[in-house]
């Protein structure tokens, strides 16, 4: 009879075990509190998103969501190792166990999320594709471009949009595809295209690396979506929460106003969002493995979604972005926080 | 099976043994290679290839658009990596053994000239050369509109060099047959030739009656046939050139740049075969009274041959991998298209890169099976 209990007791603790998937410790996690470092993976340089300044230090608005997640564990935003990466090589590193986070201007798409053992957390930045010409061609449109000469760069959806366009159009054109980035824009500084494409935000930023930047346009015509993300390999779920939750904390502390200048005052606020998000209340900090203020960090010493945005690409940058889709929902635009409750 | 052993001293039967694993495991490795290339699931694993790929290749040898399949593609690298090789092999073995020649030329400021050749080329990465004749190129001609034209019918800009082409109409497969029985007849010519002069001594310019008939022939099916070929002009429309056939900067770029490179190594091994002739054969062939030219065709070359071509092959091969570099300017090479594109957009990581290099060391074998023939046909010459 004794058996019997001991076998009950042991049946319930692993059933109670099995029902808590989300309390499972996040191996991740585990690696990263021990080396104190996050390794996040960036591109080689694309200013407003992931760039280094003058003197090695990187900046950007994918670059901030990694300083955010290392604020919340580490209660250190400058505790990121960026590994630089070209779009050709970053899903392979990625799988490979390099970096811990993927923050590359990457677009989700379906074919990445199921085929390539991957995860997306969310959208940091809604984007579109786009094409730059010189003004001496006195293209004013994309419908303009038949017989054209395009850069762009391998292993991006940028190729795969370019060939849907022109085709789409009955358009004919000549793809000149090249691996990294800094050679798209040299090759088309030196007249080897008529036409760059890639992302339009990536534009605004390339054509500031251009001899004359003025001598260029963007065109109006958006041929695509761009949802860029940050991306984490499958198979830690964990981890998957905690970088989905690290952006929405960023979204929501926008939403109610939270920003690094007021989150002291904010501690003291009634509204039960801004206490959940600050962690007065609740435990949704410990959910994450995390402790009650991890969000009071990342806004601390990153931001809110809306600071880093303004900072990196808006209005505080050179690149003098428009909030637009990135607008909050309350605004006309897509950000919207998810719930923290 | 022990009692077999047995016969073999100890030495020869830990060798046997050391044979006999090395044998099971390289078995075992191929067995495995087989069944994942061919067994089960293989099919699953493979389907990618009849996919389309959706994007576009601006070099294709063989008919190629986006809504062709990743197969197709992989064609359309292997191709575009053999033009290269093809090229850029012809181009380096020319370069390489006017410079060899030169550096042991009598002529002081020759044999200098070529020493700093292949000492600034050799100690300059070879990316780094690629990326010079690359952007150099570029920015020394004009766009598209300002083109520099010769007779209005070939033009050269920023986008590639542009010269009229024929279209082959009906009748021109004749053409096509004209010029192979010309190149048959050319090298029958030349062994007639070679036997000749071994039997009778006398001389007979194999290769310029050669020559003439691979140029007379095929022109002459074409006038029989009444010239079966549409021609075609480039012309300036919109932003580039259409019609004729262009040849790419990219391509101009890569070839130079891997000829040039290999020549300096080539140039190096050539010497090292010239040097390696004895003096006294060329001091004997001058005692009979052949020219400086003659002596260096007729005895040095041949014999310095047999010490040139075992390194000349390694030379081969590595332009042909390091064409592989083609990415960084994009071309569409082998790496760029197959192992870089279709990789992305499929995810097949695994497959696309076995297949690839497989390719590759297929191309090696080839390049060295080819050269192993001409270097024992040389070598029975010799034994004659
Ligand atoms: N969002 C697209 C394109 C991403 C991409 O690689 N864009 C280029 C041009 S904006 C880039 O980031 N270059 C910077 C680099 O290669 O380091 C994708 O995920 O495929």
């Amino acid at each position: 009879m004794k058996r019997f209990w001991t076998a009950l007791a042991f049946g319930f603790a692993a059933s109670a075990f099995a029902l808590t998937p989300a309390m499972a410790a996040s191996a991740t996690l585990a690696k990263v509190k021990a080396n104190k470092l996050l390794r996040c993976g960036v591109s080689e340089g694309l200013p407003g998103f992931s760039n280094p300044d003058k003197t090695g230090n990187w900046m950007g608005i994918d670059v901030d969501v990694c300083r955010a997640i290392a604020a919340a564990i580490l209660n250190d935003a400058k505790a990121v190792r960026f590994i630089p990466l070209s779009a050709k090589v970053r899903f392979t590193s990625l799988q490979a166990g390099e970096f811990d986070v993927l923050s590359r201007n990457t677009t989700i798409t379906m074919s990445r999320d199921v085929q390539l053992g991957l995860q997306f957390t969310g959208v940091t930045y809604y984007d579109g594709q786009g094409f730059m010409v010189p003004k001496k061609l006195n293209v004013t449109s994309a419908k303009q471009l038949n017989g054209a000469s395009v850069c762009t760069q391998t292993g991006t959806t940028t190729e795969l949009n370019l060939a849907d366009y022109f085709r789409a159009n009955k358009l004919q054109y000549k793809v000149i595809a090249f691996e990294k980035d800094d050679e798209v824009t040299a090759a088309y500084d030196a007249g080897r295209c008529d036409v760059l494409t890639t992302d339009q935000s990536g534009l605004y930023a390339q054509r500031l690396q251009l001899k004359a930047p003025a001598d260029h346009i963007i065109l109006p015509e958006i041929i695509s979506k761009e949802p860029l993300g940050p991306a984490v390999n499958a198979g830690d779920p964990a981890w998957e929460d905690l970088v989905r939750w690290v952006l929405h904390a960023m979204i929501n502390a926008e939403e109610l106003g939270v920003t690094s200048k007021n989150v002291d005052q904010m501690l003291k606020s009634e509204n039960p969002e801004i206490r959940r998000l600050l962690g007065v209340e609740g435990s949704f900090g410990e959910s994450l493995g995390l402790t009650k203020d991890w969000a009071q960090r990342i806004i601390r010493q990153v931001g809110n979604y809306g600071e880093s945005f303004e900072r990196n690409v808006g209005q505080g940058s050179p690149l003098k972005i428009k909030r637009g889709q990135n607008a909050l929902w309350t605004q006309g635009g897509l950000q919207y926080g998810l719930p923290i409750r | 099976m022990l009692r077999v052993l047995a016969m073999f001293s100890a030495r020869r039967r830990l060798d046997l043994v050391a044979q006999a694993l090395a044998v099971g495991f390289a078995a075992w490795l191929l067995y495995v290679l087989f069944m994942w290339a061919f067994g089960p699931g293989a099919a699953e694993r493979f389907r990618f290839l009849r996919d389309e790929t959706g994007y576009d290749i601006i070099q294709h040898l063989v008919p190629y658009t986006e809504q062709s399949t990743h197969a197709r593609a992989l064609l359309v690298g292997v191709l575009n990596t053999l033009l290269v090789a093809v090229l850029g092999i012809i181009l380096a073995t020319i370069l390489g053994f006017t410079i060899g020649i030169g550096s042991v030329s009598g002529n002081w400021l020759v044999a200098k000239l070529c020493e700093a050749y292949v000492e600034t080329v050799r100690n300059v990465p070879v990316l780094l050369q690629l990326f010079f004749w690359y952007f150099a190129a570029l920015r020394a001609v004009p766009g598209p509109r300002e083109s520099w034209s010769l007779f209005d019918s070939i033009f050269l800009n920023n986008r590639g060099l542009y010269v009229p082409s024929l279209t082959p109409q009906d009748g021109a497969g004749l053409v096509g047959l004209a010029a192979l029985a010309a190149i048959a007849l050319w090298i029958a010519l030349s062994r007639w030739a070679h036997d000749r002069r071994m039997a009778t001594g006398q001389g007979f310019p194999a290769f310029w009656v050669g020559a003439g008939l691979f140029l007379g022939l095929p022109a002459l099916a074409a006038l029989a046939t009444g010239l079966p070929f549409t021609p075609s002009f480039p012309s300036l429309q919109g932003f580039n050139f259409e019609g004729g056939l262009v040849i790419l900067p990219e391509l101009i770029a890569l070839v130079l740049a891997l000829s040039v490179y290999a020549a300096a190594y080539i140039a190096e091994t050539v010497r090292a075969g010239i040097e390696g002739v004895q003096r006294g054969q060329v001091e004997a062939a001058q005692a009979i009274g052949l020219t400086r030219a003659q002596t260096l065709r007729l005895v040095v070359v041949p014999q310095a041959l047999r010490i040139i071509i075992p390194p000349l092959t390694s030379q081969y091969m590595n332009l042909t991998k390091n064409s592989s570099l083609a990415t960084a300017i994009a071309y569409p090479d082998l790496v760029s298209v197959f192992a870089g594109t279709s990789l992305n957009q499929t995810g097949r990581e695994i497959e696309i890169i076995v297949i690839t290099m497989a390719i590759y060391l297929t191309l090696s074998l080839l390049t060295s099976l080819v050269m192993n023939w001409y270097n024992a046909r040389i070598a029975l010459t010799g034994a004659r």
